[in-house]
């Protein structure tokens, strides 16, 4: 029977997945701990659109003219600076969470890609090392597997303050991913249910972060970019602080970032959307006179290359993508779904990256299971994604007349709903009403 | 064999920089001397080689940060975070420790002959640490590995969120954190302990110190534990 063709009704405050979390809390007393990011509607990307080319405006064509996509990340202090092909990068994702295939299979895609990918909570792996070109070396609350060799192996350093999903929270990752392997990088017992710091051990504020940089840079003989990553809740301020703390590129992640095990209440109700987000690191970039010498990268529900063009028009340098680079490695594949079905889940909906039982071999750590990731084939797979990206990219600028991924503006821009014109500070369709404007 | 000459860097007429871009082309067996260091930051990081390097004066944070192999002495107190996520080697602070003593430190001996103030050892990964004096709130806070020896005594919530460091404080605890409990002081752990204050040059009793540990009740996610946290 279907319910609605009887005149049931579903209540829109108590839906189905309510009712389904507090049975759920009342049977187990714990609350819900899954991966993935932010899952409710909000105002994104999607609620944008592209002014093409028109009487006033002269587009490129495509095939023929130039449309670059090439960033330099770190040029502020860095005596080598990353120089990457396309605006696209890989967020950081720890070996633990990942398995050692995927990995490796990140590492592999970005560099045919031409692009940068980082380490996690976790310390850095050979495999990630060795076939990535270009490696950031994040640098967290927890510190685990933090070794300064590492660091100097490294191509850039990002200071990890917060992430989209969980701004605030530290990071977890249970038993039954803490392996061998992982639990003696981390220095930590085998099958532990592990919670780390959420604030660094040796640092508070931002008079201090200037301190810990400097000394990151002394100890890498200001070689190597630092990064700074926030997630996104305060980041007028956050971004301000940043800056004069001395990152040479702000890492931007909204609430539509992933994490590969948080408590859904923190997934779902701390932070704010990339789209509200990102004007205002640009505004705060501007006003310091800066924008473009500290590069933003900007994370958090990047999906393909609109939402790339999108950020690229708001003022960001580059992306950075996570839940979608897995899901190029096959996450949420159809090809497992009777896996999936069977962990009470279904392809599309797979979120579980906590328990370690990822039919895809991706966000797990048993051998049978990772095995059935291929590196090779997961890193082109990945490397056709980024290129398909980029190129999407290139088709929105020429259209809109731009010779470079920055050369897009938020004059291209219109917004389909208030909600959304306001966050991007740009006018609604058909209109020139910036909600908010002049405020 | 100890080195004949020492190379003096004088920090009223050279920069930070200069100290350490020096120090860490220094050659094994090399001795430095750092003079004036006035408080500054980050001097004498991310050193590799078994260098032994003399600051006579304060310093501020970060001093020996991420020391590798290197002896580092101070004449004087320092700042956070001395000896952060050191790996191996040793450092020696003749004055007091600011808080983050040792934080996150994998490897080597850090020696505090005054008092460290808060989060000494703070997720400690394997050091060993020998404070002369007393440690502050929150000293050995979520302590994964190493020894951290108090031959004074220890501030509120000593050893909150421990795993497996083991912790000897021979003073008062003001009161231990989460899942931190005194245990069985056993023969092994007074040998090293002995070994740990024979190698701080100190001449404490071992007998006279009690052991901490983790209760290891808090290692998975249990309901009960909530009001733990």
């Amino acid at each position: 029977m279907e319910p609605a063709s009887h005149g049931l009704r579903e209540s829109a405050t108590f839906d189905r997945a309510t009712i389904h979390a507090i049975q759920r809390a009342a049977e187990t007393g714990i609350y819900d701990i899954r991966g993935w990011g932010a899952k409710r509607e909000v105002p994104h990307f999607d609620d944008l659109l592209f002014l093409g080319a028109s009487m006033s405006r002269y587009p490129l064509e495509g095939y023929r003219e130039r449309c670059d996509t090439d960033v330099v990340l770190g040029t502020r202090n860095a005596k080598y600076p990353l120089h990457l092909k396309t605006p696209v990068t890989i967020a950081g994702m720890s070996f633990g969470a990942l398995s050692a295939q995927a990995k490796e299979a990140l590492g592999r895609g970005a560099s045919e890609a031409g692009t940068s990918t980082t380490t996690g909570d976790g310390g850095m792996t050979p495999e990630e090392r060795g076939q990535s070109k270009h490696l950031v070396y994040q640098y967290l609350p927890s510190r685990y597997g933090m070794n300064p060799d590492d660091l100097r192996k490294a191509d850039a350093i990002e200071v990890v303050l917060g992430q989209g999903a969980k701004p605030g929270g530290g990071g977890m990752l249970l038993g039954q991913k803490i392996t061998e392997r992982v639990a003696a990088m981390r220095t930590l017992p085998l099958g532990i249910d592990q919670r780390s710091a959420c604030r660094h051990p040796d640092w508070t504020g931002p008079d201090d972060l200037e301190i810990k940089i400097r000394e990151l840079r002394e100890i890498t003989d200001w070689e190597k970019p630092v990064y700074v990553k926030i997630g996104a809740t305060r980041t007028y301020y956050d971004v301000k602080l940043a800056v004069q703390a001395g990152a040479d590129v702000v890492v931007l992640d909204g609430m539509q970032g992933g994490t590969a095990a948080t408590q859904e209440v923190f997934i779902e109700h701390v932070g704010i959307p990339t789209l509200a987000a990102l004007p205002q690191a640009v505004q705060a970039l501007q006003e310091l006179g800066v924008h473009r010498q500290v590069q933003l990268i900007v994370s958090g529900g990047i999906r393909g290359g609109a939402d790339l063009a999108k950020a690229m028009a708001l003022g960001a340098d580059a992306v950075a993508i996570g839940t979608a680079a897995l899901v190029a490695l096959g996450d949420n594949h159809p090809k497992y779904d009777a896996e999936y079905r069977e962990l009470g889940s279904a392809a599309g909906y797979y979120d579980d990256y906590q328990d370690g039982r990822d039919p895809a071999g991706i966000s797990t750590q048993d051998p049978s299971l990772s095995a059935r990731l291929d590196p090779v084939e997961g890193g082109r797979r990945l490397a056709n994604f980024i290129r398909v990206m980029t190129m999407e990219a290139q088709t929105i600028a020429r259209a809109c007349g731009k010779a470079h991924l920055t050369h897009l503006e938020p004059e291209d821009l219109v917004a389909l709903t208030i909600e959304a014109a306001a966050m991007a500070r740009v006018p609604l369709a058909g209109t020139n009403w910036v909600p908010g404007a002049g405020l | 064999m100890a080195a004949l000459t020492t190379t003096v860097v004088d920090l009223s007429q050279q920069s930070v920089r200069d100290l350490n871009s020096s120090l860490h082309q220094a050659s094994p067996g090399t001795s430095w001397q750092v003079a004036h260091p006035g408080g500054a930051h980050n001097l004498a990081v991310g050193l590799t080689a078994g260098l032994d390097v003399v600051i006579d004066g304060p310093t501020g944070y970060y001093c020996a940060g991420m020391n590798q192999r290197a002896t580092v002495t101070v004449h004087g107190n320092v700042g956070t975070g001395v000896a952060e996520n050191m790996m191996s080697g040793t450092v020696r602070v003749r004055g007091n420790a600011s808080q983050s003593a040792g934080a996150t430190a994998h490897g080597g001996l850090l020696v505090i002959e005054g008092d460290a103030a808060a989060r000494c050892g703070i997720s400690m990964k394997g050091v060993d640490i020998v404070v002369g004096g007393d440690v502050g709130h929150m000293s050995a806070f979520m302590g994964q590995a190493g020894r951290l020896v108090v031959c004074g005594d220890a501030g509120d919530a000593l050893g909150d969120s421990l795993y497996e460091a083991r912790l000897y404080v021979q003073g008062k605890v003001k009161s231990l954190g989460a899942d931190c409990v005194e245990k069985e002081m056993r023969d092994e752990h007074l040998a090293e302990l002995t070994e740990l204050l024979k190698a701080a040059d100190r001449d404490d009793d071992p007998a006279a110190f009690r052991r901490y540990g983790s209760a290891r009740a808090l290692y998975h996610f249990k309901v009960d534990n909530s009001a733990s946290y």
